[in-house]
């Protein structure tokens, strides 16, 4: 398919969008990074109760390749951090970041040297969950607010975009 | 026979300061001489304290500006200027647990700033060698002959000692000196 075809909203282009979105949508697998008491709420939503199950993430991904969403819950400490990283990068994309709990947002009631004051500092964040920690539903409905955005996302046009900055010898992409 | 009898039968001069407060002993010892008194501590059948349940550094600097600040206020009589030059600024304080008669003891030792080691209790004791490592990362006070001196907390090339009076609770930024690998 050369690149003029996926130029602008055409039709070809915005269904097949809708097919590629249709199919993310559906499966958006987790990686549980759960690190405090916010850990046991996401399993409290992974398990038959709330059953996340249901909206597709289906599979807790320990494995960073083959994960989606990375729900990260809980306090993340200073010496954490390269570990997160690791992680995040390790994802491949395309990938979204669930902030889960005050401590992930902003560091939360702990105010210290040796905690990190929110996880944006390190790695971009899609959806933050408020509360400590946040029910499970919380959480469900941050994997509602996942998958609203990714019905809304543009990959193809997005990609065309990325070759055409490429081909112009642009280095920001 | 009490404890306190016992423990003064036991150290004899070693014992700088001994004092008992809701049936909690303490008793302060010289730098010097802790090996000698901890080992006596442990093998004295009277006593037989066997157990080291932690090891702790303490900082005294803004206990002694307290109630200097407090003295100096006309208002409050009762306050009593503190005498002479300040304490050493950091203790070390050895909590012992005797698995035998389940006593219990604290032991303190005074470690000036200038002269920050201890000699290490791990050979009588394995249970030392994390709070002291801990005690290492937290106040910087290095214990002599410890195995293995490392960082226990917060990561090796951390600039600064956390658990000190003069530093400020948010930090002061040393995740700049944290080494990414991404």
């Amino acid at each position: 398919m050369s690149n003029e075809i996926i130029k602008g909203p055409g039709w070809i282009l915005t269904k097949l969008e809708w097919l590629i979105n249709w199919g993310r949508k559906r499966s958006p697998w987790p990686l549980p990074y759960g690190t405090a008491c916010c850990g046991i709420e996401m399993m409290a939503a992974l398990a038959s109760g709330y059953d996340m199950a249901r909206f597709g993430a289906e599979r807790p991904s320990f494995s960073p390749r083959q994960a989606d969403v990375l729900i990260e819950a809980g306090t993340i400490t200073k010496k954490m951090v390269p570990i997160l990283r690791r992680i995040y990068d390790q994802m491949a994309e395309p990938k979204w970041v669930i902030a889960m709990g005050a401590c992930a947002c902003t560091g939360g009631v702990f105010r210290t040297y040796s905690t990190l004051q929110g996880i944006d500092q390190v790695i971009p964040v899609d959806v933050y969950v408020p509360g400590c920690p946040p029910r499970p539903e919380g959480l469900i409905y941050a994997l509602m607010k996942i998958i609203e955005k990714i019905e809304k996302d543009h990959p193809l046009y997005n990609k065309a975009k990325e070759f055409e900055r490429s081909e112009r010898g642009c280095a920001c992409s | 026979m009490q404890l306190k009898e016992r423990i003064m039968r036991c150290l004899g001069s070693d014992v700088l300061a001994i004092t008992e407060y809701q049936g909690d002993i303490v008793v302060e010892v010289g730098k010097n001489r802790i090996r000698t008194v901890m080992e006596k501590l442990k093998n004295d059948p009277d006593l037989s304290m066997d157990f080291l349940s932690d090891v702790l550094g303490v900082d005294n600097k803004a206990l002694y500006e307290k109630a200097k600040k407090k003295a100096k206020k006309k208002d409050e009589a009762e306050a009593e200027e503190p005498k002479g030059p300040p304490p050493p600024r950091f203790e070390v304080v050895y909590l012992l647990l005797s698995l035998k008669s389940n006593e219990r003891m604290m032991v303190k030792v005074r470690v000036p700033e200038d002269d920050l080691e201890v000699p290490t209790v791990t050979d009588l004791w394995k249970a030392a060698t994390w709070p002291e490592r801990e005690a290492y990362d937290m106040f910087g006070i290095r214990f002599k002959g410890h195995p293995d001196l490392r960082r226990l907390l917060m990561w090796d090339e951390f600039p600064a000692y956390p658990l000190r009076k003069d530093y400020p609770l948010e930090g002061q930024g040393e995740e700049r000196i944290l080494i990414y690998d991404a």
